[in-house]
């Protein structure tokens, strides 16, 4: 009865494939066609100048609050390349790049942080859920998701994201926990950006990685350099096999780092020094991925206006929706509108076709019969 | 036809609507091979096995979380939470996604899923296990709310919840599982949403209830005819939300006289919705003020002393004297 150490050994591997100067490690390289590439350097500039162009237009007050991705393009392209139309994605609030290799339109993205339900609508055929906003929440979603692939039996993994922070919520634990109880087939994808909000990593876990909590549930973790599109795809398309396969869940922890700000309603010079900042530019994961396709003769020239004419084309057909109607906020409560809030509609409808009463303006009287009597006693 | 208590009705809606539908599930703590604590799923898992009954791991959010992810898929989970006091846990899911999906997602998704739960006091438990939150959940845009109050609509209206496009929390009252046995036809039965009835007819006074309460307002209307020969009607509301305040308002308009009965905390309670209600609907017919009877505004005071805080019959009986004499 001694004590002794329990076998198997757990273990967290750590991948990293191309540096800081767009070197690599050759044997670790995936094999990805050129066309591919250049599709994903294509999405990982875009994400990175939809996100500048939004941020102008929140300050410009064209669209409200928004949460940018600059920083955690590879992360997120690396990540949701791997998958087919056919699987689901099941994002966060930081997706962008993720959302828009999706084949969400730019201008549903900008309606969305615009306020429009509209923007948050997914198509038809679109295995996508839309943005969720509170932390963590969203990740049992995607274990039930995954239970109801295997039950069908159609082959289908969901991906989804959460952030560094979101590891310290209830449902980011009971969704590890379901998901590898029941062997589903997901792929948790943590963007660890090294910040929620104000609080940095040390503050939200005392853990080493993140990807190490996959092994208290029983499934596989790897942590992986998330600014090396490489290394997150090649992460990720591994994660995807096997949970296609019937191999079950796994975690994968993207370090990567937020580089502008939470939200555009956040200034984080408050809590993070700009030395920190400029120490994660050096290792940016845009400027990284083009000089690996420099190095392959694989850049086009004139990318960056023909991205930036998609968003300015995509930003007229935004700024030229039609006014929110508010009576469609009745549209989608229940699948059938009960009587109450026909009634309620219908009041609305009432206002907007008179225009709210004037100030001073007596009140439309009651009908003077209403709630009578309707019997002897 | 067999003569059934609702845990029996219950069970048989369940089996009926997974032999009919092969994407309802049913999901919770202890629902599989134990067939619940109150023994609603038994036998469930030996015929459906354990991919359709799942005995999950115990974690209210995620049992709810995780069936929202298969009603979004298409699924029609049916979910058990082993006490409606312990729903807290799994309060943000229901409200800020199963209740939101089909608006957040402008109709390109909904969510078809049954959140069932004991509730309810008087039956010597302790606390979490005693309590009436019906009022958290009709309060809830997007969700349905229904508390049945006999095992024959107990069955139905589980049955047309299941089939419902829409998240639907079913109530399920702890006292009524073994209080009373009635008959409940072989063939599938369904009783629809949103439709509140008239059990008893009356003429004086209109009492309003649901769930247990109901046979607590039908005693005090047998004590107020047979004592003071008053004519009381009784509605059982069934389904909170949507509220069918027509067939209140219709009753009321009719009496003059209203007394609503819950065993929720009075303030805020269901109670003062279906009065504000009757004030719209039946104000120049109302010859007294609105009474409620309720359970007070206390945290649940453990059950040595729960006899002075759900209602009784003769904590009825006096609030209809009181608003007969007004």
């Amino acid at each position: 009865m001694p004590r002794t150490p329990l076998e198997p050994r757990f273990q967290v591997d750590y991948l990293s494939i191309l540096d800081a100067e767009g070197s690599l490690d050759t044997a670790l390289e995936p094999k990805i066609a050129a066309a591919e590439l250049k599709r994903l350097y294509r999405a990982m500039l875009l994400g990175r100048r939809l996100d500048e162009r939004m941020v102008r237009l929140q300050r410009q007050g064209r669209i409200g609050t928004f949460a940018p991705i600059k920083g955690q393009e590879a992360s997120q392209l690396g990540s949701i390349s791997t998958l087919r139309p056919t699987d689901w994605m099941v994002p966060s609030f930081r997706e962008t790049a993720a959302m828009l290799w999706r084949g969400w339109p730019i201008e549903k993205l900008l309606l969305f942080f615009a306020g429009y339900l509209e923007g948050g609508q997914p198509a038809p055929d679109q295995h996508d859920l839309p943005i969720c906003i509170p932390v963590a929440t969203q990740l049992p979603h995607a274990v039930g998701l995954a239970y109801a692939a295997q039950y069908r039996g159609d082959g289908a993994v969901v991906m989804a994201y959460f952030g560094d922070g979101a590891t310290s919520e209830g449902d980011f634990h009971e969704a590890v926990n379901f998901a590898g109880v029941w062997h589903v087939p997901v792929v948790l994808v943590c963007q660890n950006n090294q910040w929620a909000i104000s609080v940095p990593l040390k503050k939200q876990t005392h853990s080493r990685t993140i990807a190490q909590k996959a092994l208290a549930y029983g499934i596989p973790g790897i942590q992986v350099d998330g600014n090396d599109i490489l290394a997150v795809y090649a992460a990720s398309l591994e994660a995807v096999e096997r949970a296609r396969a019937g191999d079950g869940p796994t975690l994968i922890e993207c370090v990567t780092y937020r580089l502008g700000v939470h939200t555009t309603a956040d200034d984080p010079t408050k809590y993070r020094s700009n030395e920190e900042v400029a120490e994660w530019e050096r290792k940016d994961p845009l400027t990284r991925f083009g000089a690996y396709l420099k190095k392959k003769r694989l850049l086009d020239e004139g990318l960056e206006k023909e991205v930036d004419a998609e968003i300015s084309a995509a930003v007229a057909r935004f700024e030229s929706a039609p006014a929110a109607d508010p009576l469609t906020m009745f549209d989608h409560v229940y699948a059938e509108l009960p009587p109450d809030l026909k009634v309620q509609r219908e009041a609305l409808a009432e206002r907007l076709r008179h225009g709210e009463s004037r100030p001073g303006a007596p009140p439309t009287p009651s009908p003077p019969m209403r709630g009578q009597r309707t019997g002897a006693r | 036809m067999a003569r059934l208590n609702m845990v029996k009705a219950l069970n048989l809606a369940l089996l009926q609507e997974m032999e009919r539908d092969a994407d309802v599930l049913v999901i919770g703590e202890d629902v599989g091979v134990d067939g619940g604590v109150f023994r609603v799923t038994e036998d469930l898992h030996r015929t459906f096995g354990s991919k359709r009954v799942i005995d999950s791991p115990l974690a209210e959010a995620a049992i709810i979380g995780t069936s929202i992810g298969m009603a979004l898929y298409g699924l029609k989970p049916v979910c058990e939470i082993q006490f409606s006091g312990f729903a807290f846990q799994c309060f943000h899911q229901i409200e800020n996604h199963a209740a939101r999906y089909r608006t957040r997602a402008q109709g390109r998704f909904h969510v078809p899923m049954v959140i069932r739960m004991p509730y309810g006091g008087g039956v010597r438990a302790l606390e979490h296990h005693s309590e009436s939150e019906e009022q958290f959940y009709a309060h809830i845009p997007g969700l349905k709310m229904v508390v049945p109050s006999g095992p024959r609509n107990a069955r139905a209206l589980l049955a047309a919840a299941i089939r419902d496009p829409d998240p639907v929390v079913f109530f399920e009252h702890k006292g009524l599982y073994h209080a009373a046995k009635e008959e409940v036809p072989d063939d599938s039965e369904t009783q629809p949403l949103g439709r509140a009835q008239v059990v008893r007819e009356g003429r004086q006074l209109t009492m309003i209830a649901w769930g247990a309460m109901l046979r607590v307002a039908r005693e005090a209307a047998e004590t107020l005819e047979s004592e003071d020969g008053v004519s009381c009607e009784i509605v059982d509301v069934l389904t909170i939300s949507p509220l069918d305040r027509e067939t209140i308002v219709r009753s009321v308009s009719k009496t003059g006289r209203a007394v609503i009965v819950h065993e929720a905390p009075r303030t805020f309670g269901p109670g003062a919705e279906i009065a504000a209600s009757i004030m719209d609907g039946a104000f120049l017919s109302l010859e007294a003020p609105i009474a409620r009877v309720a359970a007070h505004d206390v945290p649940f005071p453990g059950f040595a002393r729960e006899k002075g805080n759900v209602p009784d019959v003769a904590r009825v009986v006096t609030a209809a004297r009181e608003t007969l004499a007004f």
